[in-house]
């Protein structure tokens, strides 16, 4: 019962921003009624960050966007002209895992992993801003990222660890 | 290696986003699938018109359910699915068309054009709703009208036992349905790949057994199948059944000869559902006065959504693990499942279990404080021993229970708070026995339950196949964990393949809490046998009795002399040279369970049996109802820690899903108006209105691991990942009672219910709030057992003759 194939209009790439992705400059051109999630997961490959609803009810797809949490099945990607977005694919320096997921991976901040991109990026966003928060701050900062698996006990002392050890990096370097 | 805390193999890819989940998968020329879904529960299809659609520019195919008529079913007695309804829907979100296309936009979009022409039956709400009207029949094939089936057994005489008792206790108790919400939506790609075989890459707790259901209604032989089950993003038993869509996007790819991948919308998630058997339970509980318990008996009315599924297990499972905590001599179960038009329920962590386990932990409250002992005493008096035969024949072995609940009393401060905090604030305590695989596998055949291959070589890798599927628990790490503890070598030299029926040797799935064990034991097998080969050829070269090798430290050496020694890659090459190429397997089987000898008493049966105990501090606002929780406290007997991080986090992610279901979860439908087609509609098929414990909620939480290494475990280890989330919920219930005087009689315990019955104690009357009636129904002659005690030989006095299983759908097994 195949039909015969004409063009459908969804994937007329007619929409074109330039953006800077975890650090690197890139022009992007995608159907313009997609999401920055859409765009990262389809367009350009960075399928790191996750959804769980697609209605910004569940945090997974959190990214960070000009230094600030954003959830990105909420941001359309035509607004995205100029912005800078970071993803837990850009959390990596020079081969270096960043703290906080050293401190995930050691201390069962994630089992099914699903989750942990858009908690990854939530944290690092918050200590960006407050370096040594309290567990009462971090309870209030994660609030909109759902995970299912772990209870969050176990994401909570991820974070406080993540935070002594960059506390102890930024010494070092001074 | 084991006992200690490390971090697990999987865990770099999830923390850099590599690890490749099956809607992160991309493929060229791949097309999407979407499909139309019922927006009635109960329905005839009169016809589908889907020529509109296939005009559609983009749409490559379409499909109804006459493409893919074969029926299938997670059980061999309940094949009752379609890929696409045939001519009938029977629940909302019931799938009846699928469009293929381009794009997914474009899926969509033709969705609309599709004419379905629907004749709107009558629909069935509730049990009782299912009990009154046995037509329309949801299925043809229940045991009577909508009663899916009955399960009855009677362990020794009940009423002597309830005649020998100084007090008889009667309650009714609710457990409302409520779901999975696995973070990841089901998605799935299919691929007819370069030789026209047919590859699925499919978010699956049990890639076997949909392997099998692919081969029916595909009708191609299963070796011509691979099924991949991608890393899965949370499971807890919602992603254990074959799913509608698996079959669809397999039959387009074959015919199309392109990929086809589907991901569900969390709408469609919570069609899929699978989740908690809502449970209307009645109790009657005999005891002496010092608390022991004369008798018990439980009936049981099981609301089993549109589909099988696992209900037929999960109506067992309603009662049979009633025995294994507390001492019960006779004990009667009256277990009823019925078809409603619904989504179908099935097995979530604790399956079929946590729902009469509150029942039974609330109602244990209600007896200490009745008989003047505290709860935390009776139960010490009355908890199974080590090594007991329960009345139904259950053979249990290490039995941590009375540790765990001395334990909990201890680090809790249960003395110096039950019945002494200030009102509004209170403790409850309550206990759980669970599984560690069950015994049974669902096709009755005398192969292994699990498989393992190891591969090792001269560059020193140690390849580990399995067939197991990491969902997030640990599976991939643990078995690299024993592997690596055998072989004296580090987890991050061991390279694991799971989850692929390509690669790796067969095993049932993640499920029942049985992978660690099972597949553990597997591992070993494979791993001793391999180490052996190396111990003979490294004792020739050493000239070292093999006995004194040891492997450790990534070398192996002379226990003896240490400084005699070659590095663990030597080792393999000495082996690969004498031997030549090095590959070991190991299997396992549950052992036999002879006790059980009557029809149905397979079910329940384990190689190890868990316990927990859980004491939970709450605060109750009188005025508002609301529940915070502000400490709980579990101990858990899991024989041993293999890598305290994972287990601590099984625990806790049960507590907390625990939590979730005592206080907010539910699956809940409301009819609609008539003027709006009075049909029955989920009432929140959203993550923002189905509420979840958030970080903001979550108490602290006190874990201690009672451990004793159980025979049958590997390196001793029981399960740890479904059982402490069982005493929670009537533990909360019991805390509340503590806090403010009142029974909440149902879960989940909300503030609406709290201030109800809040309000009943106010006006003098019982301070509760719970089911008031249960309804009368046949429940059909029991299975009569004589327990061990009673001489019983775990046969049934009357049985009838067993027919030589002619109901039981003959199974079609295709050769290439
Ligand atoms: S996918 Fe964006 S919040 Fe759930
Ligand atoms: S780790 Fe699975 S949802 Fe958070």
């Amino acid at each position: 019962m195949a039909a015969k194939r004409e063009a459908p209009v969804e994937s007329q790439k007619t929409a074109r921003i330039k953006m800077v992705l975890n650090g690197e400059a890139q022009d992007v051109v995608f159907a313009p009624y997609k999401t920055l999630l859409e765009v990262l997961r389809e367009d350009l490959g960075h399928t790191g960050t996750k959804h769980g609803c697609e209605l910004g009810e569940c945090g997974a797809c959190a990214v960070i966007m000009d230094g600030k949490p954003v959830l990105s099945c909420l941001v359309l990607a035509v607004d995205c002209d100029g912005r800078e977005i970071l993803t837990v694919e850009g959390m990596e320096t020079d081969g270096r895992l960043h703290p906080l997921q050293e401190a995930f991976a050691d201390l069962g901040g994630m089992q099914c992993g699903y989750c942990t991109p858009g908690i990854l990026l939530t944290a690092k966003s918050l200590l960006d801003h407050n370096p040594h928060p309290s567990r009462a701050e971090i309870r209030e900062a994660l609030s909109g990222n759902l995970c299912r698996c772990t209870g969050y006990l176990q994401i909570f002392d991820a974070v406080e660890a993540a935070m002594v050890e960059i506390a102890k990096r930024g010494e070092t370097t001074k | 290696m084991i006992g200690h805390a490390r971090r697990r193999v999987d865990a770099r890819g999830k923390v850099t986003g590599q690890t490749i989940y099956a809607d992160d998968i991309s493929l060229p020329r791949m097309a999407y699938c979407k499909l139309l879904r019922s927006p009635h529960p109960h329905a005839r299809i009169r016809s589908i018109d889907t020529s509109r659609a296939l005009a559609h520019p983009g749409v490559y195919l379409v499909l109804t359910g006459k493409d893919l008529p074969i029926k299938y079913g997670i059980l061999p007695v309940s094949q009752d699915e379609t890929p696409l309804c045939v001519d009938r829907v029977r629940h909302v979100g019931d799938p009846v068309a699928a469009v293929i296309a381009r794009e997914e936009l474009t899926a969509a979009d033709a969705l609309e054009l599709i004419e379905v022409d629907y004749e709107i039956l009558p629909t069935i709400a509730d049990p009782e709703e299912a009990l009154a009207n046995p037509e329309p029949r949801i299925h043809d094939y229940s045991e009577e009208g909508n009663i899916h089936k009955r399960v009855a057994f009677e362990f020794g005489d009940v009423d002597k036992g309830f005649a020998e008792a100084d007090e008889i206790f009667e309650d009714t108790f609710f457990f409302q349905g409520n779901t999975h919400l696995p973070m990841e939506q089901h998605a799935s790609v299919a691929v007819r790949d370069r030789e026209g075989k047919l590859t699925l890459y499919t978010s699956t707790q049990t890639p076997h057994y949909l392997h099998r259901a692919l081969s029916k209604v595909l009708e191609m032989p299963a070796g011509h199948i691979r099924v991949v089950a991608t890393p899965c993003g949370g499971g807890f038993g919602g992603k254990s059944d074959p799913f509608n869509h698996e079959f669809v996007v397999s039959k387009a790819a074959l015919m199309l000869g392109r990929p086809v991948k589907i991901s569900l919308t969390r709408e469609e998630v919570f069609y899929c559902h699978r989740g908690r058997h809502p449970m209307l339970m009645k109790f009657r509980t005999g005891v002496k006065k010092d608390g022991t318990i004369t008798a018990m008996h439980l009936q049981n009315v099981i609301d089993g959504g549109a589909y099988g599924s696992y209900g037929v297990a999960s109506t067992f499972y309603g009662g049979t693990l009633q025995t294994t905590t507390y001492h019960i001599p006779k004990y009667r179960y009256q277990g009823a499942r019925f078809f409603t038009n619904k989504p179908p329920c099935g097995p979530k962590r604790g399956h079929g279990t946590p729902q009469p386990r509150f029942g039974q932990e609330v109602q244990i409250d209600k007896i200490a404080e009745k008989l003047k002992i505290d709860p935390a005493e009776l139960r010490l008096r009355i908890a199974v021993k080590p090594n007991e035969l329960t009345a139904n024949f259950l053979q249990l072995g290490t039995v941590g229970l009375e540790q765990c609940i001395r334990r909990v009393v201890a680090i809790s401060g249960w003395k110096d708070k039950f019945r002494k905090l200030p009102e509004g604030r209170g403790v409850g305590l309550a206990c759980s026995c669970y599984l560690t695989g069950a015994g049974l596998s669902i096709y009755w055949n005398a192969m292994p339950h699990s498989g393992i291959q190891l591969k090792l070589d001269r560059s020193g890798c140690v390849t580990l196949f399995a067939g197991t599927t990491e969902i997030g628990q640990g599976s991939d790490d643990v078995l690299a964990a024993m592997v690596a503890e055998v072989l004296g070598i580090k987890t991050f030299d061991i390279r694991v393949y799971s989850g692929d029926t390509d690669l790796g040797p067969v095993d049932l799935g993640s499920y029942s809490s049985r992978v660690t064990l099972m597949a553990g034991n597997a591992a070993i097998q494979a791993a001793e046998r391999a180490k052996a080969m190396m111990a003979e050829a490294v004792a020739d070269k050493l000239e070292v009795p093999k006995e004194r090798l040891r492997f450790a430290d990534s070398a192996v050496f002379d226990a003896a002399a240490p400084e005699k020694r070659v590095t663990f890659v030597e080792a393999i090459c000495l082996a690969e040279a004498r031997f030549g190429t090095i590959g070991t397997v190991g299997s396992y089987t549950p052992p036999k369970f002879p006790a059980a000898k009557y029809k149905g008493g397979g079910v329940g049966t384990s190689p190890a049996y868990t316990f927990s105990a859980t004491v939970v501090e709450v605060d109750v606002d009188t005025a508002t109802g609301l529940v915070r929780v502000a400490k709980l406290w579990n101990t858990h007997d899991l024989g041993r820690a293999l890598n305290p991080v994972l287990a601590r986090g099984q625990v806790e992610g049960s507590i907390y899903m625990g939590l979730g279901e005592a206080l907010m979860e539910e699956q809940d439908y409301r009819r609609l108006p008539s003027r709006l087609s009075h049909a029955l509609v989920h009432k929140f098929p959203s993550m923002l209105d189905y509420k979840t414990i958030t970080s903001l909620d979550m108490p602290e939480i006190v874990t201690e691991f009672i451990e004793g290494p159980d025979a049958r475990g590997p390196f001793g280890a029981k399960e740890c990942g479904q059982g402490p989330l069982l005493p929670v919920m009537p533990a909360v219930a019991n805390a509340i009672y503590d806090a403010v005087g009142v029974r909440i009689d149902e879960v989940p315990m909300t503030p609406e219910k709290i201030v109800r019955a809040l309000a009943e104690k106010k006006a003098g009357r019982a301070p509760r709030y719970g089911p008031d009636h249960f309804p009368e129904m046949s429940w059909g002659e029991p299975l009569r057992v004589p327990p061990p005690w009673d001489g019983g030989d775990g046969r049934a006095i009357n049985e009838p003759p067993r027919q030589p299983k002619p109901s039981r759908e003959k199974e079609k097994v295709l050769t290439p």
